[in-house]
């Protein structure tokens, strides 16, 4: 197991630190994250800081407990659906955006039709691409048109989908609401540096009937804070009072301060090799499918999941989280660790003395490393190419990279629409493109027959894991730190709520 | 000396030029603007559409001299991935870099020129060793590990000053202790041996021999001449530190010019890039030019070579 710097040092400072005192400071709550959001509008960003911020500014038509899986109303009082192709949503009245807009049917319309719309290039074109337009029936009741049937609407309506004030957002565009977000969720923004810093303030006016509690804690802090380690030390010196994302051998060590809470939980967000297998990839040696085999052959998961990846978290054999609607690795074949049969596949396949990729990596570098010895050992030899994830993404989208540690945690919707469907349907981030696989995908997407998009998923994924298109290896375990006097819930779907949040 | 500062500053703007096109020139012969400004499923149409919009059909000469006066107002475009204007971005982070950059050389001076004269006026003894030992472990030590310890030493144990960020003086103290302590080696050797050649010489002997006061021999005659070589040192490790100090700014996130441009880089986001780059290149060009004036301020040999 591989022991961060700090993990050592830890440990001699513990020897010497005090007891850590709480940290309630002001009702604050000091955070810090280390992915930049290129934007903090929630359509132009798609790192997992950007979806937590989203939450805190903006509210959903609708509202998905996280504990129970319903759905609740939250800007919608009641929605139906009209026909296999068509939503219609009854709204609040009386609520207020953050800069004192009220909220009617125009701000749904406008921010459907807005980042529906392709030339408006919103970044995550997976989550609003299923909208073909909105229509204002009153001032409080909406109509949502489907390109196709698509049930899983409702899961992104509570999820990435959220609503902006339509008065603001066409005079300030994706670029205002980046430098000055405004929206109507429990937190505001008061200030924001980009890069920086992100101050957020309570919402005092948020409205009483909404399912989220009204929020207790004052103000929240984000501080972008790249190094992990950097992050511990301010947890410790009480600079922060809650990180994530903490790697588990430092999550050992945090454990044993006294005053930190640490909690681990699996989350959504599951694990693979991509490899790049279509007609222009830069690594051709993944066209051949022995070679995909190998490398699903090669690593080890379980000894990953024992030594570098944690508790709390489990082996995946398809893409997707098993909790997902539609989710299964029902006769989808197991790729065993049998470094042996990976030799054996690459000489077969022409390589007996392996062969050199670049492979691309955007987080949980530990892990990377791990999988390069694995690859090593049957003699795939990578050179790492360790970026964010923005420049991964483009990398692979532009055919420049052909092989990467990937990691996808479905925007937290859960339905398999998000996860595997985004990969292999022919859209931007799909590097295998096989004409089968994507009607399959579709045959689940479309259907409104729950039944029926669990079959064709089934199969779907089944053609994903035989002809090794990726190697699956397992869903991530978070480990959160934070300060004991912090109340504080985890949940699977990698979205910290500090509106739920209090200081004890 | 005015023909001699002339002289300099005809050369250092030639340089600059140099720079300029080199840096224009790597960033649009590395890749087709057009097509990385266009963003991912662009079709030939919007891609031309860009061609024309922002010129890029133009001969390469006629962009340059359109950049080259941009850039000489401050206007460098829009940054591609932040989506704002990259002088807004740049002139927000340049701040965090002086600062930094200033701290870490006083500081890396202040340490590394008294040692270095000391280890020469007794040479092989322990204090010499001392320093010899001081700097082999700056140099060997990788800096993101020492600024680890220091921050827990001084951020989690004492709780003297603060871990990360830029938001006060304070701020700055262990990020620059750790980038100085990375540079001073260099200067603290270059000081000892520059002043145990230099009290080895005649006119120092001479000096001595006419009753001067160690101090003045010291400081007046034998200091002046050793620390010739070590200003231009000291311009360049300035220069590395406004540049290159990206583990620092990152270990301590502190949002500067040298996060920015790893950033950049990993964005390809070439406006910013090409922002930077020039900018650094300006930093060195200015501070060789005011090493030069200064050399030749104390060594009057220079200004006739």
């Amino acid at each position: 197991m591989r022991t961060s710097p700090i993990a050592l040092a830890l440990v001699a400072a513990l020897a010497f630190s005090g007891a850590a005192q709480a940290a309630k400071r002001d009702n604050t709550v000091r955070w810090a994250g280390n992915q930049v959001p290129e934007n903090l509008d929630a359509y132009f960003n798609n790192v997992r800081l950007g979806v937590i911020i989203a939450h805190h500014i903006w509210d959903h038509l609708i509202y998905r407990d996280p504990t129970t899986g319903q759905y609740k109303p939250s800007l919608a009082t009641a929605w139906k659906w009209a026909d296999q192709k068509t939503l219609e949503f009854d709204l609040r009245r009386g609520v207020r955006f953050h800069n004192g807009e009220a909220f009617d049917a125009d701000d749904v319309v406008y921010t459907l039709n807005y980042v529906s719309n392709p030339a408006n290039k919103a970044v995550t074109q997976q989550n609003v691409n299923w909208i073909d337009k909105a229509e204002k029936i009153e001032q409080y009741k909406v109509r949502i048109r489907l390109k196709k049937p698509f049930p899983a609407a409702l899961e992104y309506l509570a999820g990435p989908v959220v609503m902006y004030p339509n008065e603001y957002y066409a005079k300030a565009g994706p670029r205002g609401m980046n430098e000055k977000p405004v929206g109507s969720g429990p937190y505001k923004v008061v200030e924001h540096q980009p890069g920086r810093l992100v101050r957020f303030e309570r919402n005092k006016e948020y409205f009483k009937e909404s399912p989220r509690p009204q929020p207790t804690i004052d103000k929240l802090e984000l501080r972008l804070i790249p190094d992990q380690n950097t992050q511990a030390a301010e947890l410790m010196a009480k600079g922060l009072d809650w990180i994530f994302n903490v790697p588990p051998d430092q999550a050992k060590q945090l454990k044993a301060v006294r005053d930190i809470t640490v909690s681990a939980g699996e989350s959504m967000r599951v694990v693979w090799l991509t490899m790049a297998s279509h007609d222009k990839t830069p690594a051709p040696v993944f066209k051949d499918i022995r070679v995909r085999k190998a490398v699903n052959h090669a690593i080890d998961r379980q000894a990953m999941l024992k030594t570098v990846v944690g508790e709390s978290a489990r082996v995946i054999h398809t893409l997707c989280f098993p909790n997902q609607f539609g989710c299964t690795d029902e006769g989808a074949p197991r790729y065993n660790y049998d470094p042996a049969k990976a030799r054996q596949l690459l000489a077969e396949a022409g390589y007996p003395n392996g062969f050199e990729v670049d492979l691309y990596a955007y987080r949980e570098r530990h892990q990377t490393e791990a999988m390069i010895g694995y690859l090593r050992a049957v003699g795939i030899r990578t050179n790492l190419r360790y970026m964010q994830y923005a420049a991964m993404r483009d990398a692979l989208r532009e055919g420049k990279a052909g092989f990467a540690h990937q990691t996808w945690g479905s925007f937290s919707v859960g339905d398999v629409s998000a996860s595997a469907p985004v990969f292999f349907k022919f859209q931007a981030d799909d590097v295998t493109r096989d004409d089968k696989v994507r009607e399959l995908l579709d045959a689940g997407d479309n259907s409104v027959n729950p039944s029926v998009r669990q079959v064709a998923y089934k199969h779907g994924l089944a053609r994903i894991a035989e002809q090794a298109y990726i190697a699956p290896l397992y869903s991530l375990p978070v480990y959160y730190a934070h300060s004991k006097d912090l109340d504080f819930k985890p949940y699977a779907d990698e979205i910290p709520r500090f509106w739920e949040a209090r200081w004890k | 000396m005015l023909a001699y500062t002339f002289k300099r500053a005809v050369l250092a703007l030639l340089v600059a030029l140099t720079v300029s096109l080199a840096c224009f020139l790597l960033v649009h012969l590395s890749t087709d603007v057009a097509v990385a400004m266009a963003g991912e499923g662009a079709r030939a149409e919007d891609i031309e559409f860009i061609r024309k919009q922002y010129g890029f059909d133009r001969p390469l000469a006629v962009q340059y001299a359109d950049w080259l006066g941009r850039a000489l107002r401050g206007e460098f475009g829009d940054s591609l991935y932040f989506r704002t204007p990259v002088a807004r971005i740049v002139w927000e982070r340049l701040p965090v870099t002086l600062t930094l950059g200033a701290w870490a050389i006083l500081l890396a001076l202040a340490l590394s020129i008294p040692l270095g004269v000391v280890a020469a006026m007794r040479p092989n003894s322990w204090l010499d060793r001392f320093t010899l030992t001081l700097a082999v472990i700056g140099q060997a030590m990788p800096s993101f590990w020492f600024a680890l310890l220091l921050m827990l030493l001084f951020g989690v144990t004492l709780g003297w000053l603060p871990i990360s960020g830029s938001d006060t003086q304070a701020h700055f103290v262990l990020p620059a202790v750790a980038l100085a302590y990375y540079a001073a080696p260099a200067i603290m050797r270059l000081t000892r041996s520059g002043m145990l050649e230099v009290l080895g010489s005649d006119y120092i002997r001479t000096a001595r021999a006419k009753g001067l006061r160690p101090a003045a021999v010291l400081f007046k005659h034998a200091l002046r001449n050793a620390v010739v070589p070590v200003v231009a040192l000291a311009a360049v490790q300035l220069g590395f530190m406004l540049g290159g100090s990206v583990v620092i700014e990152t270990v301590f996130a502190l949002n500067g010019l040298g996060y920015l441009a790893w950033e950049a880089i990993l964005h390809n986001d070439f406006p910013v890039v090409q922002a930077i780059v020039l900018l650094i290149a300006l930093f060195y060009i200015v501070l060789t030019f005011l090493a030069d004036l200064a050399n030749g301020w104390l060594d009057p040999r220079i200004r006739i070579v």
